[in-house]
């Protein structure tokens, strides 16, 4: 088989002592050989060949088409973001590579070196102690995807996108592309041309969902551009959790991952979504989030952003039902070169509807941290409340911190209120554990895991701690 | 031939009545100005002309009622003959230090500072006359700030057009206790205005300015204005501006302060006129200790769009900002509150607040919030907050239960909401005044 290389090197490791966690447990890669490969740059013959590899049905097809010459038309939003984005060649991206399109079932027929990728970021061991549910990416189609009989048996779907496509299209057609059309903004219609992979999930009316179901996103190859297209769709009454992770080891070009995200919960549904984004400094992550909660309905994003170079993200739930409830719990991390920016949209269209964005910011070395949110509230509806709340933590001298909301109100019958701090680790607090005998390294980690501490005990328990970890090793050497 | 005429729309649409043959005929009414001042203005047609007009795109006009930016239709005042001039109003009526008074941009009136202040070397005067007295000071303070909130194409324009307007000077150590009122008023349909004021406050002297925008008529006018304030080390402003255009004006206001080290300034705006009026307000600390105070009222009624768009920059260590804006929307009227505090690497210590709060008295008011942080120094205490519901509705119920008119009981709870804002002015007079206007406003 293919040869291993491993570029978890001491070398890197002590170039730069901050970047964290991409170097502990993200940084490998395995040489692979991959039986399909869309070859390098974009026009209309990668798309056709992705829907050829995929035998899809001829509407996929057209509807691909169709984002192309969107996503071909729509220029860069430079006039209010980040103008790093100009940094992508769409032309030097790999649009898709897999060793086939369908995912096995049981981790043994899983191609050796897939499996070891996995089996060293732990997938596998969390999957058997306490995930109801495994899809596990990489690169361009999931290499694995289970479901514990359980849940199956209770007539939940939970497979990658192609197979929904194929097997449950009178599902799958009728929600596809209703939350985020293609026309939504240049990277969303970038997905809707090439996307591959991701979870198709379909939760029956009245069933809870009593443990996770998690998906893994792995990026292997150099060069490439990771287009998973997520839906999630959540039947009246029912709940669900959803968490996904991503790692990719550390090259020095730029890889894209361009994900489209659509939840939907129908009348009284739960759906919480959690993602702890880890991708390596090398990664633009430019990813469209919107959630759809029908009347009673309860959407939450929690949205943990630790790695990439330029993360976009601003997960958004639009409130179609009365009395829908959207949430969103932002993390951002920002270190050395990175830039995340992050926040939430909350598009109130429903009388009595209830959005809170909660968000916490720390900002690293040169880092830069950027919240931006929209609150809309259109008119003649009654009884609207929101709250928002963003604090920045600033670690050293010269760390950037930015807030950009946008609170539209209508009419004389709702409750907004939006505030923002900024702020460093207190001196005081420092000196007094310093006193008690940690060093100012540790002293730095307890405080900024406070700052975050009641976030982040919202998270599922191993989350929770795995998030603890990362900000320790992200704050490592960042004071003095 | 259609493409002529396109080309002809562009400019039309570009340009408005502001063509190069109606300024070529506005320098030739400036004849007497000297030649560095008509260079300065000519530069400033040039970059109005080539400047593009907002669009739908722009962050800075973001939310902003694009198309009812169109200069089409109005022309400079130039030599019109003009009608009496307008004093101060009744509500306005504190006893100042001096008084001016502007009519379609022409000095037509106004009391001079006594004899005591112009001898300690405090000018009051018109502007026009200031370029021929005291050039260096218009060179180094007139415009002389960076145009950063989306309107450099009307600064520039404000430059080219601008016939007269206030100049106030107060030497090093100079405390004046009155206030200097200018008034700028405009008459006729379709006027144009460009007024100016200009203070500049040396090394720890205090001076107080008010200003009032007034239109004789009810008519559609346009008003592009301008304020620069200059406070020098130590020096306190404390500046108050009362802007009653008709309800029927286009107004575009840009104000820049610069506040050196321990300076103070306190600025207040009060907007209450105007079919769309957008207001710039940019403050500069440049050096430790200075202080700016940013405060403003905005009553928004009828159809009316209230746009305001603010930037506090803090550029160097140990400086504070706060600003309060405040806006009551009635029926169907819009606000736009666009704010933003940016804090330089290496400006440390900065305190820095920004609280926008909207007051919705109707179900079909608009208000949409802006308010932004960009923050580059670790050591700093900046917060911003903004908030848009209705009143209390307890405390309507208790003014209800006590028999107090639904109408009475409005006023009495706008009131309320403004006076936090009033309290921050020191002087018992222009607070008296300023709460006299916004009932006047309110009963009309």
């Amino acid at each position: 088989m293919s040869e291993i290389t491993d570029t978890d090197t001491l070398e890197t490791t002590a170039e730069n002592p901050v970047s964290g966690i991409d170097q502990v447990a993200g940084d490998f890669q395995y040489a692979m050989t991959y039986d399909f490969d869309a070859g390098t740059g974009l026009n209309e013959r990668t798309v056709d060949y992705i829907s050829a590899v995929k035998k899809e049905a001829p509407w996929i097809r057209e509807f691909r088409q169709n984002a192309l010459k969107t996503f071909l038309s729509k220029p860069l939003p430079t006039h209010w973001a980040s103008k790093d984005l100009e940094a992508i060649d769409f032309n030097k991206i790999r649009y898709y590579l897999s060793q086939g399109t369908k995912p096995k079932r049981t981790w043994d027929e899983v191609p050796a070196d897939i499996k070891r990728t996995f089996e060293r970021l732990g997938i596998p061991e969390q999957e058997r102690r306490f995930l109801a549910g495994v899809e596990a990416q990489f690169d361009s189609e999931a290499a694995y995807s289970n479901i514990k009989d359980a849940v199956s048996k209770q007539g939940v779907i939970f497979v990658n996108s192609s197979e929904g496509l194929r097997e449950h299209p009178e599902i799958f057609r009728r929600f596809f592309g209703k939350v985020i059309p293609t026309g939504d903004n240049k990277f969303s219609a970038l997905n809707s041309a090439v996307f591959s992979g991701g979870s198709f999930i379909y939760v029956p009316p009245g069933v809870k969902v009593s443990h996770p179901l998690q998906a893994y996103f792995r990026i292997n190859a150099e060069n490439f551009g990771q287009f998973e297209r997520t839906l999630i769709i959540c039947d009246e009454g029912s709940e669900l959790t959803y968490m996904e992770g991503c790692t990719a080891p550390k090259f020095s070009t730029a890889t894209l991952h361009s994900a489209v995200v659509e939840l939907v919960a129908l009348k009284g549904a739960k759906i919480q979504y959690i993602t702890v984004q880890n991708w390596s400094p090398n990664v633009f992550n430019l990813v469209t989030k919107r959630g759809l909660a029908h009347e009673e309905a309860e959407i939450k994003w929690i949205d943990c952003n630790i790695g990439s170079r330029l993360t976009m993200k601003y997960p958004g739930v639009v409130l179609r039902g009365r009395k829908a409830r959207g949430e969103v719990i932002s993390i951002a991390l920002a270190n050395d070169g990175q830039h995340q920016d992050t926040g939430a949209k909350m598009i109130h269209a429903a009388d009595e509807t209830t959005s809170t964005v909660v968000s916490k910011s720390i900002s690293v070395g040169q880092g830069r941290a950027t919240y931006r949110g929209v609150v809309h509230i259109p008119r003649q509806l009654k009884g609207c409340k929101n709250n928002t709340e963003c604090d920045a933590l600033l670690i050293n001298t010269n760390s950037r911190t930015d807030t950009y909301p946008a609170i539209t109100v209508r009419g004389d019958r709702h409750a907004v209120q939006h505030e923002a701090s900024v702020s460093k680790v207190s001196a005081e607090q420092i000196f007094y554990m310093q006193q008690r005998g940690l060093t100012e390294g540790q002293a730095m980690s307890l405080s900024v895991n406070g700052f975050i501490n009641d976030l982040a005990r919202q998270f599922p328990m191993e989350y929770s701690v795995e998030l603890k970890r990362l900000i320790d090793l992200e704050m490592e050497g960042s004071v003095g | 031939m259609a493409g002529a005429t396109t080309a002809q729309t562009a400019v039309a649409d570009n340009l408005g009545g502001f063509t190069p043959e109606v300024f070529a005929r506005h320098l030739a009414l400036q004849a007497a100005s000297p030649e560095w001042w008509l260079e300065r203005k000519r530069g400033a047609y040039s970059r109005f002309e080539s400047l593009p007009m907002p669009r739908r795109t722009d962050e800075k006009w973001r939310f902003s009622n694009i198309a009812g930016i169109n200069l089409g239709g109005f022309s400079p005042a130039g030599d019109a003959p003009r009608p009496d001039p307008l004093s101060p109003p009744p509500e306005l009526a504190v006893e100042a230090a001096a008084t001016l008074s502007f009519l379609n941009g022409r000095l037509a009136g106004g009391t001079p500072a006594s004899a005591e202040l112009a001898n300690k070397g405090v000018v009051a005067s018109a502007l026009s006359e200031a370029i021929a007295r005291h050039p260096g000071m218009l060179r180094e303070h007139f415009m002389a700030q960076p145009q950063k909130l989306g309107s450099a194409k009307f600064a520039a324009l404000h430059e080219a057009f601008i016939d007269d307007g206030a100049f106030i000077f107060v030497p090093r150590g100079v405390e004046i206790d009155r206030p200097i009122v200018v008034v700028h008023a405009v008459s006729g349909p379709g006027t144009a205005v460009f007024p100016h004021t200009l203070v500049i406050a040396e090394d720890n002297s205090r001076v107080t300015v008010v200003d009032y925008f007034a239109s004789c008529d009810p008519s559609r006018q346009f008003a592009c204005g301008a304020n620069d304030l200059y406070a020098g080390h130590g020096a306190r402003i404390t500046y108050t501006a009362a802007q009653c255009w008709s309800l029927e004006a286009l107004s575009l206001q840009f104000n820049s302060t610069v506040v050196r080290r321990d300076a103070r300034v306190q600025s207040l705006n009060l907007h209450l006129g105007g079919k769309q009026a957008r207001h710039e307000s940019l403050s500069q600390l440049q050096a430790p200790g200075g202080f700016s105070e940013m405060l403003a009222i905005t009553i928004a009624t009828g159809a009316r769009e209230a746009d305001q768009r603010t930037l506090q920059i803090h550029q160097a260590p140990n400086t504070k900002s706060d600003l309060l804006y405040k806006n009551a929307l009635l029926d169907q009227s819009r606000t736009i509150f666009s704010g933003l505090i940016i804090v330089d690497p290496d400006a440390q210590k900065t305190d820095a607040y920004q609280s926008n709060r909207n007051l919705m008295l109707s179900d079909e008011a608009e208000s949409n919030s802006l308010p932004g942080l960009e923050i580059q120094a670790n050591d700093v205490r900046c917060t911003h907050g903004a908030t848009s519901s209705r009143i209390d509705p307890e405390q309507e119920f208790y003014l209800k239960s006590r028999g107090i008119p639904p109408k009475a009981a409005d006023e009495l709870l706008i009131f309320g909401f403004f006076e936090e804002v009033l309290n921050r002015l020191e002087s018992e007079e222009l607070h008296a005044a300023l709460r006299k206007l916004i009932r006047a406003h309110l009963r009309r």
